[in-house]
């Protein structure tokens, strides 16, 4: 199983959050809605969306990275002009979110949102500083890896994937329930992105590449 | 190979929200119904930190992100107020129900689900007993507006789905 299930008493919110009951199988339907999503238009979004280090007064604090890699379906076919957001701490591990109590500074050069369409290859890139690791309530020196959250679109409704991009050989993965809540170890890997020395730019920036596959639509079957 | 869902997590609220998100159509447009309602735990608290998404099926004329200009949209966000509460203003759908995706803290993986707007001859709603089938219809509440609470877990837990 690839995803995680939704009761994980390890992760405490989920359980008076998870659904009692299994979700409901759904016959096969080519009319449902479903199986369609919404199609986003270059005008909509800014490239420079794609650059966290950018629309401020100054540079971040922290390591600069760039994170890229490429979107495809469950056959590994790339999914082209697909919407990607993202979001993420700071170098601190401090969100710019008023609910974010962690006494890390915030940092005035960096709110840590962005969002590119996938190219014609299914690619995506954002420009970025690497993340803290920050505290959380959830049990006694409970402590979140660094990670940055993506939200992918897709072709259609069903293959909607909201998850969070880790970093490799960090030592916090193995005590952290959320990225420990996919049950499959292999499943669980794919959540880690490569340092790439080609994607790293030269006294610039270091490289990450994180491919995201997204799951299958109902009509891939037939 | 697919890549594993993970919690959207409470810190969205500065990333993914946008102007107008809740609006598929802008104020005052002809025919417009409003879907609205809470979002609950299984101690029937409100979740103040769920995200919503809503698809009608037809992408239609309007920006799903860029909401300046007239005309309708099958696609909105909206999160939820810290009592729960969410809204979407949309032009009725083609279909007697629009999908509907709700993120949370909490939620490893969404929750899908369908709103219908009107209890009609349906494959779904046919496959469930009267209780179960309730869950998945908005409640006419005035004009325009209906009503539509999402129960993630236990009495009269909404009806969520799986393709």
């Amino acid at each position: 199983m690839t995803h995680p299930p939704y009761l994980h008493p390890d992760y405490a919110s989920t359980v008076l959050r998870a659904p009692s009951r299994p979700p409901l199988e759904m016959k096969e339907d080519p009319e449902a809605a479903e199986l369609t999503g919404p199609v986003f238009g270059h005008g909509e979004v800014d490239p420079l969306d794609a650059d966290l280090t950018a629309g401020h007064p100054g540079e971040p604090i922290g390591e600069r990275i760039i994170v890229t890699g490429r979107v495809l379906d469950a056959a590994g076919h790339p999914v082209p002009n697909t919407l990607v957001e993202i979001w993420q701490a700071n170098s601190a591990g401090r969100y710019a979110h008023q609910r974010d109590r962690h006494p890390a500074p915030l940092d005035p050069n960096f709110t840590g949102a962005g969002r590119c369409l996938t190219d014609d290859e299914g690619r995506y890139r954002f420009v970025t500083i690497k993340p803290g690791a920050y505290p959380w309530r959830n049990h006694p020196n409970a402590w979140r890896p660094a990670h940055i959250h993506f939200s992918v679109f897709g072709r259609a409704f069903t293959q909607r994937l909201v998850t969070q991009m880790y970093f490799p050989g960090d030592p916090l993965l193995p005590f952290d329930p959320i990225f420990q809540s996919v049950p499959d170890p292999a499943a669980r890997e794919r959540l880690v992105s490569t340092f790439d020395l080609d994607v790293t730019e030269p006294e610039w920036a270091l490289g990450y590449r994180w491919d995201i596959v997204l799951g299958r639509t109902p009509m891939e079957d037939a | 190979m697919i890549t594993p869902s993970q919690t959207v997590g409470p810190f969205f609220g500065f990333a993914l929200p946008y102007d107008g998100d809740w609006e598929l159509v802008p104020e005052g447009h002809p025919g417009a119904v409003t879907i609205t309602g809470r979002v609950l735990d299984g101690a029937g608290e409100p979740v103040p930190d769920a995200l919503l998404e809503l698809w009608t099926g037809d992408a239609g004329t309007r920006g799903a992100l860029g909401r300046g200009g007239a005309g309708v949209s099958g696609f909105g966000r909206c999160g939820t107020a810290p009592d729960g509460s969410y809204r979407f203003r949309l032009a009725p759908p083609a279909r007697p129900y629009a999908a509907l995706l709700v993120f949370a803290r909490g939620l490893l993986k969404p929750v899908r689900t369908r709103v219908y707007l009107a209890d009609v001859p349906d494959p779904l709603l046919g496959s469930l007993d009267p209780a179960r089938r309730a869950t998945l219809l908005a409640r006419p509440e005035g004009q325009d507006v209906y009503r539509f609470d999402v129960r993630l877990q236990g009495e009269r837990e909404t009806v969520f789905l799986e393709f």
